[in-house]
């Protein structure tokens, strides 16, 4: 799954690869939502509740109606680690996979960016980024939060 | 079902990393060898367990075998959460006359085969449950538990040295065990602390389990036939299933509290219910070991000692030979092999016969659970 074929037939460099989600009509909004850098969580119709990953019934009530509403992309860590072994051809040796608990109450994995491994802790304030890659898939990545007023 | 059915047979193959045969073969090997120590044969067989995972089928396994009807047939799903779930479904149709001896089995090439970290390269459709975590790069078993087990970890101090002490506990006993891959090979922590990262900062090396070509199965009939037949009986005091809201196969991030294996928990609670037994009157357990710090949260779920204080009580000296609760005397999956956790439940029935290698004085109940941070099962036996 080498891209490097295509590679001449484009100026700009090639995007790197990533295993791609599969998607079902249940799940493929936040997919699509990622693609426009919006971060979506499903919500509950009837009862307002948040869930992730998404499902088609509310667990609480057991509305099947929701919809997709956009996360502030803000959040922490809530648990993280480095794979080290087996390597696979889709990532740096140094990166780094986290847990991290929106603002909002959900929690998705991810990957850290931006951070070298030792400042990573628990609790470490993070927001989300939208990294591209080939075949057209986007995926939020987290990044530790700016100071307000930092420039970007 | 309190009492009422009992292990009176058990047959595995050698444990290799290339057994060089068919996982059917291994199977076959392994259901023949247990019916031939019940005492059985295999016209007497009339039910059959094994795992969703397992690729040699029913009625290949039957036929092969040579066992002429069956009444009786079942899968349990969830990996290595199976192992006990298996002989529960035995329990349960013994105990209610469906079938009178049920075989369960489990038999891979875990090692030369198909093996459970290799999905990266092996991906053809992505299953939907491992797409919120492939594209990150989270994508082994490992991996899956290790994200849980640091939220433990940061909860309550816990370091990966306390994790270090299981597999010291595991290779000792492997050490002592001809059968276990590990025979001879014993480790000391600084071993462990020495092995390399596998998923930093929790998991080493020596923290996973080995992979392993082999088969195990267990033959289970009532216990009033089980008087009859060679061996004394394993009895089937408490066997239970175990899973709990808003988890997944192995990656359940999303509860409140990621410091407990709540699935574990339901187990513990219909055992210790079922059986009027409780922690303090086990004489030796298997705790399930494919990967060290579940084995700590375990000791925590079952109530041999409070939430986080398992990596106090988890000491080399109480958890080993001659101390107050001997864990996976056989070496366990880290130390003599990993059979989905059903080599555990051979352990234990040796416990009970008084024939294992690494033989705890008195037994009169063993524990045994089976994978975690899945759903689960586990069981208590008892000797009569």
């Amino acid at each position: 799954m080498s891209g490097s074929e295509w590679s001449d037939m484009s100026e700009a460099p090639a995007l790197p690869e990533r295993l791609a989600p599969s998607m079902t009509p249940d799940t493929q909004f936040f997919w699509d939502g990622a693609k426009e850098h919006r971060l979506l969580t499903q919500q509950c119709s009837a009862c307002n509740r948040l869930r992730h990953p998404p499902r088609p019934m509310c667990p609480v009530c057991n509305a099947l109606d929701w919809e997709a509403v956009e996360a502030s992309g803000r959040g922490t860590v809530f648990s993280f680690v480095m794979p080290r072994h087996p390597q696979y051809p889709w990532f740096e040796p140094n990166y780094i996979v986290a847990l991290v608990e929106l603002e909002e109450g959900v929690r998705l994995v991810t990957n850290l960016v931006d951070v070298t491994p030792a400042d990573v802790t628990i609790g470490l304030p993070v927001e989300v980024r939208f990294d591209e890659f080939a075949g057209g898939l986007v995926l939020p990545m987290f990044r530790p939060r700016r100071a307000y007023g930092e420039s970007t | 079902m309190r009492d009422q059915a009992a292990i009176v047979g058990i047959g595995q193959t050698e444990f290799s990393k290339e057994s060089g045969r068919t996982e059917l073969q291994l199977a076959c090997e392994s259901v023949l060898a247990a019916i031939t120590d019940a005492g059985l044969t295999p016209a007497n067989v009339d039910g059959l367990v094994t795992f969703t995972l397992d690729t040699s089928e029913e009625m290949e396994v039957a036929r092969n075998v040579g066992i002429p009807s069956l009444s009786m047939f079942a899968r349990i799903p969830y990996g290595g959460g199976a192992s006990a779930g298996t002989v529960m479904q035995a329990a349960m149709a013994v105990a209610t006359g469906v079938a009178d001896v049920v075989v369960c089995y489990r038999a891979f090439n875990e090692r030369s085969g198909m093996r459970f970290g290799n999905i990266g390269g092996a991906i053809t459709a992505m299953p939907l449950w491992l797409s919120w975590y492939a594209p990150y790069g989270l994508l082994t078993p490992a991996s899956w538990v290790a994200l849980h087990a640091q939220r433990y970890m940061h909860e309550y101090g816990v370091t990966n040295e306390d994790f270090g002490r299981i597999a010291v506990v595991d290779r000792m006993h492997a050490a002592t065990n001809p059968d276990a891959w590990f025979y001879e090979r014993p480790i000391t922590i600084e071993d462990h602390q020495a092995s390399r990262w596998i998923i930093e900062p929790v998991l080493r090396l020596l923290d996973c389990c080995q992979e392993t070509d082999g088969g195990v199965a267990l033959v289970i009939t009532s216990a009033e036939r089980a008087r009859d037949l060679p061996h004394p009986p394993a009895i089937i005091t408490a066997a239970a299933q175990g899973a709990t809201f808003d988890g997944e196969m192995m990656t359940s991030y999303y509860r409140d509290d990621l410091t407990g294996l709540p699935e574990m928990g339901v187990v513990a609670d219909r055992l210790w219910a079922m059986s009027g037994l409780t922690p303090d009157d086990i004489s030796t357990a298997f705790l399930y070991d494919h990967f060290t710090p579940f084995v700590l949260m375990q000791l925590e779920e079952l109530g041999f000692c409070a939430r986080g204080e398992a990596k106090d009580f988890a000491t080399v000296e109480r958890l080993s030979l001659g101390g107050e609760l001997p864990i996976n005397t056989s070496g366990g999956l880290l130390g003599e092999a990993y059979i989905h956790g059903m080599n555990g439940i051979t352990e234990a029935v040796r416990q009970i016969r008084g024939t294992s290698y690494n033989q705890v004085d008195q037994v009169e109940h063993v524990l045994v659970t089976a994978g975690t941070g899945v759903p689960t099962s586990g069981l208590i036996l008892g000797a009569i």
